[in-house]
């Protein structure tokens, strides 16, 4: 279940096909009466994502505002798919919520640009202790020229390079710290016949994350930020070409076995290998774990289940200690909605209150919220926990996933060329200037 | 003659079928003609942009690309089911037990969902846990969903899979209903069953032939939730057709302008498509063939 929680948001396949469906329905249902509140009777509709776990955390905290707050608040919840469409189509109309689940980026930048987000930026100066109770960096990646637009409302999701620790006692290997450790690693695994790095290649953002943490240790994060923001010429910077050739090497040179094209994440074909020992290294979001703890709930109680951040490249300008990913999820408030002073009431509130961080920690969660160590450390799973806690808490930088910090329309090319940069049938300047064209 | 006329059941009981129709095929292909001239990303209003979006299409090299892959995809489609359900259908239309028996098992895959079906074919082709690692083989190094030289036909193959079932009804159908008396007097003539097949069975089936062709090419032409499910367009772009384009252009990118202006051409095609196969086979002018029985 959690580990459905955490996935994605760009996350294709089967959801896909219920949308199709839904979307008619839900383009019609906008239209109409999808109910928030009526002009300053003071209550608020808040949206969010369907999830088992989290949808009763949420609950709670609408419920402790309702009664200690004399807010009059309510939730509901849309499958994830779905949500992106409906959202989209809302936040165009005068039934737009009044608070809403986003991933922050670009996505939300679009939003800002059509101006239909509150700024909160007022509200966080006049409240420094509030700031302050969130961490900076994932705070970031709902920072808008400048102007903060979401609160974080659920757990990080940095990416990390988990491993086999079996598989790499029976080699007699040690996690890579650098890139040229890496590349080592792929030649040992390769001679022990064991596949070096699983891949879902079926699914492009997991393809994804190579180039973020390649273009964000060779080029720092200034490079897909000029990308982002759409400076001329940013996609054909040499550090973007440099970094698309390290992954034509790796697949070259084996690194993700042969089949990795028709493998996918969400049927498990990547996690299972490694639990089974046939490949040695996965480069995954923070959900792996919880993922294999599901599904493979003997390799991590063994305690072979390893991670380590992302190596470091020699000569490279980002900080080692960047990391990418999701930052978080955010709430933010609908500038169009007639109880905005509710609406912010609630998220300053609610979402850094004790109870709801410690619900999100039992959850498996790990909180953005400042000085929760003493918290996970007595949780379930403390030592992940803890630890992906640290990365993100020392992270000069927290870099959104592309396709979610980039419009729309652009991601979508990106993911598509980047699936051809891995199939070798694109180089990885054909690629630079592919995405240079669109 | 005149009876007939007058026996006619009013106008008006077509008017939900008008209705319907009206509202849920005209009026969103009039919406969609409109939106293929305008620019709409879903969150403000859709702005007309004139020709823009169509001369994006014809100097995108991705469309070019998806639109010759669909058609391929169609002409693979129609290719591989038409003979294969021919041959079962005439085959399942004799009155054996055994026949029966077989082909109820037969029309298995018409009970099971699109969705489904897709599922199951990439879960028995998972290049990690499917069937064809299990056996093995020169099978096992075949990356029937992740080589790009590959995927194309696999995915034509699963839609063979799931559809001939249904065309062979038809055809079983049909070929039911020729009279025996053409096999008798054949039979007598000293024809064989090759050449009973070649100059009755065949002949007699012409007409369902071009139906089931027109379903075929159709439906081919605007599929695509088996290609999404199971390769969503992948690897790289192999097996990306023009509806997947389009979904994708339209609610992954949120560009709707655009992705309208693709539904249009594909209308346009799918049109064009089943006209010429009832021209080219001349189904306006077609009349009874068993005048005289």
């Amino acid at each position: 279940m959690l580990r459905r929680s955490f996935k994605r948001r760009q996350r294709p396949q089967r959801a896909l096909i219920a949308t199709g469906l839904v979307v008619a329905t839900s383009l019609l249902a906008a239209c109409g009466t999808s109910g928030p509140s009526d002009a300053g009777d003071g209550g608020i509709t808040v949206w969010a994502l369907q999830d088992d776990v989290l949808n009763e955390i949420e609950k709670q905290s609408i419920e402790s505002f309702n009664t200690e707050e004399g807010g009059n608040a309510t939730l509901q919840t849309f499958g994830n798919d779905p949500y992106k469409e409906k959202l989209r189509v809302a936040l165009g109309s005068p039934n737009a919520p009044d608070v809403f689940f986003n991933w922050g980026g670009g996505n939300l930048a679009e939003y800002v640009q059509a101006d239909r987000v509150a700024d909160l930026t007022p509200m966080l100066e006049e409240n420094p202790d509030l700031k302050q109770s969130f961490l900076p960096s994932v705070l970031d990646a709902a920072k808008i020229d400048g102007k903060y637009y979401g609160l974080p409302m659920r757990g990080m999701q940095p990416v990390a390079l988990f491993y086999n620790k079996a598989v790499f006692e029976k080699a007699g290997a040690e996690p890579p710290e650098t890139w040229a450790d890496l590349m080592s690693l792929v030649d040992t695994f390769k001679g022990e016949g064991i596949q070096p790095i699983a891949l879902a290649g079926s699914q492009a953002w997991t393809e994804l994350m190579w180039a973020e943490y390649l273009l964000d240790r060779i080029g720092g994060p200034e490079v897909f930020q000029d990308i982002r923001d759409g400076k001329p010429g940013a996609w054909q910077h040499p550090a973007v070409v440099e970094s698309m050739s390290k992954i034509t090497e790796l697949v070259e040179a084996g690194a993700f076995g042969k089949n990795y094209a028709s493998v996918g994440y969400d049927v498990g074909g990547a996690s299972t290998i490694l639990a089974q020992g046939k490949a040695a290294m996965h480069l995954m979001g923070s959900w792996e774990y919880v993922n294999q703890l599901g599904q493979s709930p003997e390799f991590v109680e063994r305690g072979d289940l390893g991670w380590v951040p992302f190596p470091s490249i020699a000569g490279g300008k980002g900080d080692p200690a960047n990391v990418v990913g999701n930052p978080t999820n955010f709430y933010s408030v609908s500038a169009q909605s007639q109880n905005q002073d509710s609406a912010k009431k609630f998220i300053s509130t609610q979402l850094n209150d004790p109870e709801y961080v410690q619900a999100l920690i039992d959850a498996g969660d790990v909180p953005a919220v400042s000085g929760v160590e003493d918290k996970l450390a007595n949780a379930e799973n403390s030592e992940y926990t803890t630890w992906i806690y640290e990365l993100v808490k020392e992270a000069p930088n927290f870099q959104l996933s592309w396709d979610q910090d980039l419009p729309a329309d652009e991601a979508t090319f990106m993911l598509t060329q980047l699936q051809k940069l891995f199939l070798g049938e694109l180089t990885a300047q054909q690629f630079a200037d592919s995405m240079a064209q669109h | 003659m005149s009876h007939t006329a007058h026996h006619r059941p009013s106008a008006w009981y077509a008017l939900p079928a008008f209705g319907f129709f009206g509202l849920f095929a005209v009026l969103p292909m009039i919406l969609v003609v409109y939106l293929s001239f305008t620019e709409w990303r879903g969150l403000e209003l859709p702005a007309l942009t004139g020709t823009d979006n169509w001369s994006r299409l014809f100097g995108d090299p991705e469309a070019h690309a998806s639109l010759w892959r669909t058609l391929l995809f169609t002409v693979l489609a129609w290719a591989a089911q038409t003979p294969i359900a021919l041959l079962i259908g005439v085959w399942a239309a004799g009155r054996q037990r055994n026949r029966a028996v077989l082909s109820s098992l037969f029309f298995l895959p018409l009970l099971l969902s699109t969705a489904a079906i897709a599922l199951l074919w990439q879960a028995l082709l998972d290049p990690n846990f499917g069937v064809t690692q299990a056996a093995g083989g020169p099978l096992a190094d075949l990356l029937f969903l992740g080589d790009p030289a590959i995927a194309l036909y696999t995915v034509v193959f699963v839609l063979t899979w799931q559809y001939v079932p249904f065309h062979t009804l038809l055809y079983q159908a049909a070929a039911r209903t020729i009279p025996a008396s053409l096999y008798d007097a054949a039979t007598i003539d000293g024809a064989g069953r090759f050449k009973q097949f070649w100059h009755i069975t065949l002949p007699q089936l012409r007409y369902t032939v071009v139906t089931s062709s027109v379903l075929i090419l159709v439906g081919t032409m605007t599929m695509f939730e088996t290609v999404l499910i199971l390769t969503g367009g992948g690897p790289g772009t192999a097996t990306r057709i023009l509806p997947l384009y389009m979904y994708e252009t339209g609610f992954a990118g949120f560009e709707m302008g655009y992705a309208s202006t693709m539904a249009v051409l594909l209308v346009l095609f799918g049109t064009a498509l089943s006209l010429a196969v009832i021209r080219v086979t001349r189904f306006r002018k077609m009349s009874s063939q068993q005048e005289g029985l």
